[in-house]
């Protein structure tokens, strides 16, 4: 390794950004896409973790990573059709259901996955963009898992939906008025169930990138939180799929700085340092929240911001 | 919202749906097991066995209720004053830290004078921590749900840094932990039984919040703020200062969990004390519908449960985590039965007439 001194740690952050943000990125999105009907699930948390053991499991039995990611995918969708049809019953709270499927999520994951801690099981692969460089730590930032790539062309896929197809105009007026949307004849629960689906899908595809590429193993400490994070990531984005992307590079930049400080030699505030997402939440949260009036583009129906 | 409804309604029928979903919920567990090919009758005998059986399971099973009973006041509290706190395993660590500091830096002074300084060093600590959630909350809408965990990742950071380091016994070599508490201060356990004083604050501290939520004004107060906020700020009730207390007396409970942790099992703060009675507490508030005194006997049931998960282990090679399986069916299917208050013709008033709340969700 060439000694770069301090210049490593904003490689190393960039690198780290590239490749820790992938998770913010794919729950943000399916957050993005539950909240925008109006209902939020704060048991992605646990979809995240569901959703890595499978990857991981699938990947090991079949040999194929992307095998694992389409598991993943599909045991998300699977919790998150248990969400969705929870929620649909009359005077159920969705974030109560939230918090109990994170810790029926990870405690299923913990039990299910228990024989796969062990075995290696084959990981998704790199895109190398850093050839061109001589310098190792910049070869290293620059190598890009295709999921990234996936998912930002979601994040514009996703936006240009909303705005311009019959699909993301039905999904903003149950978000923004149940009541509009029963005098237009939509089943408001139907439509909130399919978008609760579809965020567990991304999430749980989320997930399978934990187990299958960084850190790319299995193990009952995989997700820190993440799941829970990327809920507050979609406020600080304001529900625009675009804007989640950057914020999860932001947030994928603060989570690798702990890491990034430690491979040039600091190492006391090792915690500290790895708490830095965490407070950079609280404080996006607090500045941007106000008790008088709710969140400019805020779905009208959301429970957490009324 | 669907929470502040406790207390209110027959009693007969906040009795029996949570009874129903918990025995649906260990039906579905034993199906579950079934089709791992396990015989579910011989899981509920082991679970049974290594939960209430035996004296030795017994002191297990009432030794991990005590945290629970205090963990899960943390989000009953708040959840009378309309919030929804999950911060309770953050407020648990650093109310130990504080406690053991505490017990370390007064260590000599008469053992009565340092036992009670740790113990409201740890209230202390884990109070003003939930507090947090509850004033950004007040007076910034932060959503309390997300920034008290937040909270508690903080809290874990921060609990793990000072452990590891600046507070760090330089003689614990393989865990590190704070300096020992001193044998003179360590608490000890009730009389006539084999469990610590862990259990007897947990039980005071449920009758006095039983007390304090359902027999006074300042209770009614509290109560009004959770049924609508609106209409307890039109009738001059200061709301503010409701909910952040409500929250500190709550943290206050999980902070002393830490603490009594710490004074009466390890004898100093470490990474052993984070371990998971925060989570667990979340679902016993659940179970018990946000009745302090109902939190007393989920807390037994499920400190059973998870005392039994090292008998589960040992004889049926099942994985630790199947404890976990159990609990998460059973809350997934207590939060679903909410849906069922006011449907059953048996439990509603003669000639009342019981409006029901709207179709949405709070």
């Amino acid at each position: 390794m060439t000694d770069l001194g301090w210049w490593g740690v904003p490689i190393a952050v960039l690198g780290g950004a590239l490749r820790v943000s992938t998770p913010f990125l794919f729950v943000s999105l399916g957050e993005c896409i539950t909240e925008k009907s109006g209902r939020i699930n704060l048991g992605l948390e646990g979809i995240l973790v569901m959703g890595a053991m499978t990857g991981y499991a699938a990947s090991y039995t079949t040999g194929s990573p992307w095998t694992g990611v389409i598991a993943a995918g599909f045991a998300g969708l699977l919790l998150g059709t248990l969400h969705g049809l929870i929620c649909s019953l009359p005077r159920v709270n969705d974030i109560a259901v939230g918090i109990g499927l994170m810790l029926f999520g990870t405690g299923f994951a913990f039990f299910l996955g228990k024989p796969y801690v062990q075995p290696k099981a084959p990981t998704l692969p790199a895109i190398a963009f850093g050839d061109w460089s001589s310098v190792p730590q910049i070869q290293a930032a620059l190598k890009v898992n295709p999921l990234f790539l996936i998912g930002i062309a979601l994040a514009f896929l996703l936006a240009w939906a909303f705005r311009n197809t019959r699909w993301g105009l039905v999904v903003r007026m149950v978000g923004d008025s149940s009541d509009a949307a029963r005098a237009m004849g939509y089943r408001v629960n139907t439509v909130r169930t399919l978008c609760t689906a579809a965020g567990g899908f991304l999430a749980g595809i989320g997930g399978s990138f934990l187990s299958l590429y960084y850190p790319g193993s299995w193990s009952e400490g995989l997700s820190s939180g993440q799941g829970l994070m990327a809920v507050a990531l979609v406020i600080f984005a304001r529900w625009q799929p675009v804007n989640c992307f950057y914020a999860a590079l932001l947030f994928g930049g603060a989570g690798s700085l702990g890491p990034a400080l430690q491979s040039v030699g600091v190492t006391s505030g090792y915690y500290l340092f790895n708490a830095a997402p965490y407070v950079l939440t609280l404080g996006i949260m607090i500045a941007t929240c106000s008790t008088r009036r709710s969140l400019a583009g805020a779905p009208g129906e959301l429970s957490i911001v009324k | 919202m669907a929470l502040a409804r406790t207390g209110l309604g027959p009693a007969a029928e906040a009795l029996a749906i949570p009874v129903g979903a918990l025995l649906a919920g260990v039906v579905l567990f034993g199906l579950f097991v079934a089709v791992l090919g396990q015989s579910p009758l011989e899981v509920y005998g082991l679970i049974y066995k290594g939960a209430f059986a035996s004296s030795f399971s017994w002191q297990n099973t009432l030794s991990r209720a005590a945290p629970l009973i205090l963990t899960a006041l943390c989000v009953a509290l708040p959840a009378q004053a309309g919030l929804m706190v999950i911060g309770a395993e953050g407020a648990l660590a650093l109310g130990g830290l504080a406690a053991a500091v505490t017990g370390h830096g007064l260590d000599g002074a008469a053992p009565l004078a340092v036992k009670s300084a740790m113990l409201a060093a740890g209230l202390l600590a884990g109070g003003a921590w939930v507090a947090i959630a509850a004033a950004l909350r007040q007076y910034r809408g932060v959503n309390e749900t997300i920034s008290s965990l937040l909270l508690t990742y903080v809290a874990i950071a921060l609990f793990n840094h000072l452990v590891e380091g600046p507070l760090r016994d330089p003689a614990s070599l393989n865990k590190p932990s704070t300096h020992p508490i001193g044998a003179a201060n360590a608490i000890g356990s009730l009389p006539g039984l084999d469990v610590h004083w862990g259990l007897g604050f947990g039980v005071i501290f449920c009758v006095a919040m039983y007390v304090l939520v359902f027999h006074t004004t300042w209770g009614f107060g509290l109560r009004i703020v959770g049924g609508n906020a609106r209409a307890a700020r039109l009738a001059g009730l200061p709301v503010a200062r409701l909910v952040v207390l409500a929250c500190f007396l709550g943290g206050g409970a999980a902070g002393l969990a830490g603490a009594t942790e710490v004074a009466a099992v390890h004898g100093n703060a470490n990474a052993s004390l984070i371990a998971g009675y925060g989570y667990t507490g979340i679902l016993v508030a659940f179970i018990a519908r946000q009745n302090p005194l109902a939190i007393i006997p989920v807390a037994v049931l499920l400190g059973g449960i998870s005392a039994s998960g090292g008998m589960l282990q040992r004889r049926l090679d099942m994985p630790d985590a199947t404890v976990l399986v159990l609990q998460g069916m059973v809350f997934m299917l207590i939060l679903a039965s909410e849906t069922l208050y006011g449907r059953f013709r048996i439990f509603r008033p003669r000639e009342a007439e019981v409006a029901t709340p709207a179709g949405k969700p709070a």
